[in-house]
């Protein structure tokens, strides 16, 4: 892990570059507001070298992001690939031939699975499955959430009125709950596991959304917009829009964090990814009974979700206060 | 303050009805037959007509919701297709359980996680400081089904034979069946006594049961402690920032100024004021204590809401599924109307604005 240290940095640029690319493409939209955010940007990447739980952040999810792309190349096994016949046991304890284990038996360093699989390999392909989903998850409601926080805050109104309503009755159950029931009803899978954190969270992209379209919308230079016959459609898209992005990016990596959680939960109750997938939470699902017997195998994969969950919350920590040094302590 | 009550009220009345048509509409489009879920596969199609008309199945959507509906105003949330006894009976049942388990994790959240974030604030960036922000950081990105198995092997089977030692499942030792108190105390057995008996850790108390009590009380730790974990961060952290906030104002230098004692100025003047945003947090840390009960319950294989309703989602129960989702979803928004009513009494401002 250590040699990958001096990557970490770059690697991660790569992670959110899809957000960024958003915020440049859209910034270059409006011109008065994009020579500001554009600033407002820099000086939060120049901030957020300088914060010590930031670079932890993005250190542990660098790490995870190498694990991620590399898995063919880090992973001794293929993750599905059932190894008795190479004179492993189920369930065999960690065995590194460094820390003296007996050179005789194979190498596994967090040793085998229930069903014979290497399981520091199931760990490794578990990065993708638990990043990916995430992402996804997030992408899309922050994609709903967007449009219904520029429309309502907009519009106003009876639309206004109506939307946050729905949003309000979406607030209003634990989100853990709502996603199990949104689960059900569409089937579990992955997909639909995906798809049921994304909707019970559009919620809270929608509330923040709305709330900076209503102080947006007073600006001076959306009335001059107005003065001048700028359509509707083309404030909303060039003025209000690229000035959500900030709070919102913000939320966004933080419920990131959130999401990892909600899709390893899910997958533990048999509602997400299934078997024989390597998704951390369905892993450890698998082996919740052989707790007293086998703890390597609970231990790591919850350790994975720990990191990841980790790696965001910091990064979101970190960027929010870059940005707005008033909003993080 | 009167208008603002019924303000308040009123706006969460919307909130209600759309819970009420999301619940019923969700548990009609979870997928499967529901006399089949009940029944099993090979209930003939005969018996199943017979079963879909005694529950209104058969009925058109919205005879069904205005059915639903007049039930619910008359406190009936139907019957368990699974287990064929009134959802009200298991609510009674399986209600304070939970009850019981999100309110020792509250206790433990708040009793924790606020001195950690007083401590934490005043001597801002010392090493307690620093090292509380990092456990804080920790607690809430571990999850909860994670936290809850390394807790049961840790106090199970590490340090099993030492007096540390804990059971890591159910709600008391085999063999023990609590006496309800109504029973001792010769009073009537109906569903308020039965509720309340079953509050096991506060039956055992009032009747003096002290092996039922002191049982229940170390099977409660783990779980409630692997529940409380992420409130005691969030509080911990709400804590911290909103007393840094209030430290900085003018009227506590004022305070130390006239020479009041620091312990006075932080606890008594300064406190009040921070507490404010922690209130809300507590309010909002219901919900997560709520969705973590679903995990902490199957783990600890407690028989409380989160586990039932999962049970029924799973067995397409559609009643139950309906019935405690109901009740925690309009539970969630009376704690949060508490929550809301509570800030307005600590600070006059919010009804002024």
């Amino acid at each position: 892990m250590t040699d990958h240290h001096d990557e970490q940095p770059l690697e991660s640029m790569e992670a959110s570059d899809e957000v960024r690319d958003e915020v440049r493409i859209d910034l270059s939209g409006g011109d008065v507001s994009a020579t500001t955010t554009g600033g407002l940007w820099r000086t939060a990447g120049r901030e957020i070298v300088r914060k010590k739980s930031a670079i932890v952040g993005l250190t542990l999810l660098s790490v995870l992001l190498i694990l991620a792309v590399f898995a063919p190349v880090i992973a001794p096994y293929d993750p599905n690939q059932v190894l008795f016949d190479e004179g492993v046991a189920p369930r065999d304890p960690p065995c590194i031939h460094l820390l003296g284990c007996d050179p005789e038996t194979p190498q596994h360093i967090l040793g085998i699975d229930g069903n014979g699989r290497d399981y520091f390999s199931r760990i490794v392909y578990g990065s993708r499955i638990s990043l990916i989903a995430a992402f996804a998850a997030v992408l899309f409601a922050v994609f709903w959430g967007t449009i219904v926080g520029l429309l309502s805050g907009f519009f106003g109104g009876w639309t206004d009125n109506i939307l946050m309503r729905v949003m309000d009755v979406l607030l209003s159950f634990p989100s853990l709950l709502l996603a199990i029931a949104v689960v059900t009803v569409l089937g579990p899978g992955l997909i639909n596991a995906i798809l049921a954190i994304a909707i019970v969270t559009i919620p809270q992209y929608a509330r923040i959304v709305r709330s900076s379209v209503l102080s947006i919308r007073e600006q001076e230079y959306v009335s001059a917009d107005r003065a001048l016959g700028v359509t509707r459609w083309r404030i909303l898209a060039h003025r209000i829009f690229p000035n959500t992005l900030t709070p919102l990016i913000v939320l966004a990596t933080l419920g990131v964090a959130t999401a990892v959680l909600e899709i390893a939960s899910l997958s533990f109750l048999g509602l997400g990814v299934q078997p024989p997938t390597p998704e951390w939470g369905s892993m450890l699902a698998a082996e919740r009974n052989q707790v007293f017997t086998a703890p390597h195998l609970v231990f790591f994969a919850g350790l994975m979700i720990m990191w990841n969950v980790l790696g965001f919350n910091l990064l979101g920590d970190g960027l929010r206060d870059a940005i707005d040094p008033r909003l993080g302590k | 303050m009167g208008r603002f009550l019924l303000r308040r009220f009123i706006s969460s009345i919307p909130v209600i009805i759309g819970i009420l048509a999301l619940v019923f509409a969700l548990a009609r489009m979870i997928p499967g037959d529901p006399c089949r879920a009940a029944l099993g596969e090979r209930a003939t199609d005969e018996i199943c007509d017979a079963y879909n008309e005694r529950y209104g199945l058969n009925d058109p959507i919205y005879v069904q919701f205005g059915i639903y509906l007049k039930d619910i105003a008359s406190g009936d949330l139907g019957e368990s297709f699974r287990f064929g006894v009134p959802v009200t009976d298991l609510l009674i049942q399986r209600l304070p359980t939970t009850i019981e388990l999100a309110g020792a994790a509250l206790f433990i959240a708040v009793i924790v996680g606020v001195p950690l974030g007083i401590v934490s604030g005043y001597r801002h960036n010392s090493k307690t400081d620093v090292a509380t922000m990092i456990g804080a950081n920790i607690g809430v990105a571990m999850p909860v089904f994670w936290l809850g198995l390394m807790l049961q092997y840790i106090f199970a089977v590490f340090l099993r034979d030492t007096p540390l030692a804990l059971p890591p499942s159910g709600k008391l030792d085999a063999g023990l069946i609590p006496v309800p108190f109504y029973e001792l105390w010769h009073l009537p057995m109906n569903g308020f006594t039965e509720f309340l008996s079953e509050f096991t850790l506060m039956n055992a108390l009032v009747t003096f049961q002290w092996d039922v009590f002191s049982s229940a009380f170390l099977h409660l730790i783990l779980p409630a402690v692997a529940l409380a974990t992420i409130p005691m961060a969030i509080v911990a952290r709400m804590t911290r920032s909103s007393l840094l906030d209030v430290l900085g104002l003018d009227y506590i230098r004022t305070a130390r100024a006239k020479g009041l004692r620091e312990r006075t100025v932080v606890l008594k003047h300064a406190l009040r004021n921070a507490m404010l945003p922690v209130v809300t947090i507590i309010g909002l840390s219901f919900g997560l204590l709520l969705g973590g009960a679903i995990l902490t319950e199957t783990i600890f294989n407690l028989t409380g809401v989160g586990k039932t309703l999962f049970d029924a989602i799973t067995s397409r129960d559609y009643t139950v599924v309906q019935g405690f989702t109901l009740v925690v979803a309009v539970s969630f928004v009376i704690v949060n109307l508490l929550v809301d009513l509570l800030y307005t009494y600590l600070d006059p401002r919010v009804r002024v604005s």
